[in-house]
């Protein structure tokens, strides 16, 4: 929001020279149609507005539409002869088990997964930021590199890490004497092995967040504090914390959302298995949506998800906001 | 972040409490390097299976270092699967998505940085917003909408709804904000339209902030899985990581065998991708600090 209100105090910042024949000091005049760019500034818009208002601000307002109404398979080449069907496909929604589990678990993962995140992504930058002197790049960039990476592949990958009878972690589990479960195969372990994948993942972002937020807490606070005799515990909890507190919300926000939509580690690793313990909203979404063509079910289910993340948002702003005043 | 702080910092003397940082470095590199280890141990796990034979795949307790080293991973899967296909359809992909993301996000960053015009906070807010669009709220109209424009299966329609990037427009638009309206002006007074100083003077001016985009927007775009997944039926416009997905969830690969190829083809998704982030590093961290410091 600030940034909103940024733009619109922006024309009274820049000083423009009026012309040839005004003279060159006196910068705060009245502005000259000359300083209107009413037609390139349009042109300059035109191909990104176009873009967005045929593949997104179009969708946005489709998949409401589709939601009220029994869009299927056939439907998708004749998309006007879909029937309306009120509200049948959010009553449905809520009786339906399976969705009732998919918001289950996308709940789990990120009430697990972003308080693990953040709070990992907090360590490791105050560990890179204070304790490392030498090689510092070389760790944040160790660090950071699987955020760069296709989810897709890593996935893969972590699939084999995990395996019960080849992985990694079981070989390693039976060196020491003792059996790895069957993290992915079972319904107990398969949704922590995917929160596990995903803070692996995703800790390189908050750390960098984070690196960037302590660095911009000045010296002279620091030293203030120390000359005052502040212990080191001392300086995290009532310098260090609460100076970070924005990056924090920011971090929160964006993981959160990101959790929330959650689809490619369970279509990879599990393929939302076994017995649905790891299928999340998006995945349920994706299946009734492009395998059995309930497209206008597959919309109510990915405007409920919108509202809840909007929701969480909001709420996230509000608490951790109101705390900083 | 920048270089000479890690190499030329001067002595902390003061920067910590005297004493006890002679105990507490050793703790924490050893801390750091472990984290490390673990953070990187996947990748490590990956790129020494590809070269693993079967039987070293299959090993009890796990080998970490191939008693053999084999290319058969990687013959067995350009045999099974098109990959040098994928490749190109990949970076195809991913090359029209940045060029399109260049031009059309620095046309609009340069009209709400420096050109003043009514509306203009209003299309400000319409980029605000579609920063916060999940993806999950368009993809099925999109399908219908790029059958109907027979757009599935083609390049165009795996292009085009990521053509103009909402977080590549706030990118450009902080960074032009920078430059001085009196350059602009003169320009102006000399004549020249606004299409050239768009050219001629603001783009040379943003290099930086081009190449943070470049680098993000091609990233994005090469690991990009949902949409890809749903725009191709055709296995020949498959990129990339739909096609591994599809070939990890195959049901009839061969299971022994198959996890080695499976590391192979992870290896050839990821490894150009960390390459390239390792020589740009720099670029990445500043683009994510840009973004998130507003």
């Amino acid at each position: 929001m600030p940034l909103l209100t940024k733009a619109a105090a922006d024309p009274a910042a820049p000083v423009t020279k009026t012309g040839p024949d005004g003279p060159p000091g006196d910068g705060r005049r009245p502005r000259r149609p000359l300083g209107r760019h009413n037609l390139h500034g349009w042109l300059f818009s035109t191909p990104f507005l176009v873009l967005f208002a045929v593949f997104m601000a179009f969708p946005i307002v489709a998949t409401l539409l589709m939601s009220f109404t029994d869009f299927g398979a056939r439907h998708v080449t004749r998309p006007l002869e879909a029937e309306f069907v009120g509200l049948e496909n959010y009553t449905k929604l809520f009786e339906d088990d399976r969705f009732l589990k998919a918001l289950f678990n996308t709940a789990y993962f990120v009430v697990v997964g972003v308080p693990l995140t953040v709070l990992l992504g907090l360590l490791v930058a105050i560990l890179l930021n204070n304790g490392i002197d030498r090689a510092r790049t070389f760790f944040r960039v160790g660090f950071y590199a699987p955020v760069v990476t296709a989810v897709v592949a890593v996935a893969v990958v972590w699939r084999f890490v995990l395996d019960p009878s080849d992985g990694l972690i079981a070989g390693l589990a039976a060196e020491l004497g003792m059996t790895a479960p069957d993290f992915l195969g079972s319904e107990t372990w398969a949704m922590p092995s995917l929160i596990a994948m995903a803070v692996w993942r995703n800790l390189g972002t908050v750390m960098v967040l984070f690196i960037a937020g302590l660095q911009a807490i000045p010296a002279d606070v620091r030293e203030a504090a120390r000359l005052d005799g502040a212990g080191a515990w001392q300086e995290m909890r009532r310098i260090t914390v609460p100076l970070l507190r924005p990056t924090m919300l920011y971090a929160t926000v964006i993981t959160t959302i990101g959790y929330l939509n959650v689809f490619e580690e369970p279509f990879v690793m599990t393929q939302g298995g076994p017995s649905d313990a790891t299928l999340t909203v998006s995945l349920d979404m994706y299946r009734e949506g492009f395998n059995f063509f309930h497209m206008g079910y597959a919309s109510a289910m990915a405007y409920v998800l919108f509202v809840v993340i909007m929701g969480i948002t909001v709420l996230q702003l509000r608490l951790l906001k109101d705390n900083t005043r | 972040m920048s270089a000479p702080t890690t190499t030329a910092r001067p002595v902390p003397a003061q920067d910590r409490p005297r004493g006890r940082g002679r105990v507490r470095t050793p703790v924490l590199y050893t801390v750091a390097s472990l984290g490390l280890l673990v953070m990187s141990a996947p990748f490590l796990w990956m790129a020494l299976s590809a070269f693993k034979t079967r039987r070293d795949l299959t090993a009890s307790p796990p080998v970490w270092i191939p008693s053999e080293w084999t290319l058969s991973n990687f013959t067995a899967l350009l045999d099974q699967l098109d990959m040098e296909r994928y490749f190109l359809n990949s970076l195809i992909v991913a090359v029209l998505v940045t060029l399109c993301n260049l031009l059309f996000c620095s046309m609009l960053g340069y009209a709400l940085a420096k050109l003043e015009f009514t509306g203009r906070s209003k299309v400000f807010g319409v980029v605000l917003a579609a920063l916060m669009v999940p993806g999950n709220l368009l993809i099925l109209p999109l399908y219908v909408l790029m059958t109907k424009l027979g757009l599935i299966d083609t390049y165009a329609g795996l292009v085009l709804p990521f053509a103009a990037g909402a977080f590549g427009v706030f990118l450009m638009r902080q960074f032009m904000q920078s430059i001085p309206d009196e350059l602009l002006e003169a320009a102006r007074i000399d004549g020249a339209g606004e299409w050239y100083i768009f050219c001629r003077i603001v783009l040379p001016l943003v290099k930086p902030a081009l190449a943070t985009l470049t680098i993000f927007t091609f990233l994005g775009s090469w690991n990009n899985f949902v949409w890809p997944l749903i725009a191709t039926n055709d296995p020949d416009k498959y990129t990339l990581p739909v096609a591994l997905a599809t070939f990890a969830n195959d049901p009839n690969r061969t299971v022994g065998g198959g996890n080695g190829m499976l590391m192979a083809g992870s290896l050839l998704v990821v490894l150009p991708v960390l390459l390239v982030f390792v020589v740009l590093q720099r670029h990445f961290t500043q683009g994510i600090a840009t973004a998130g410091l507003k």
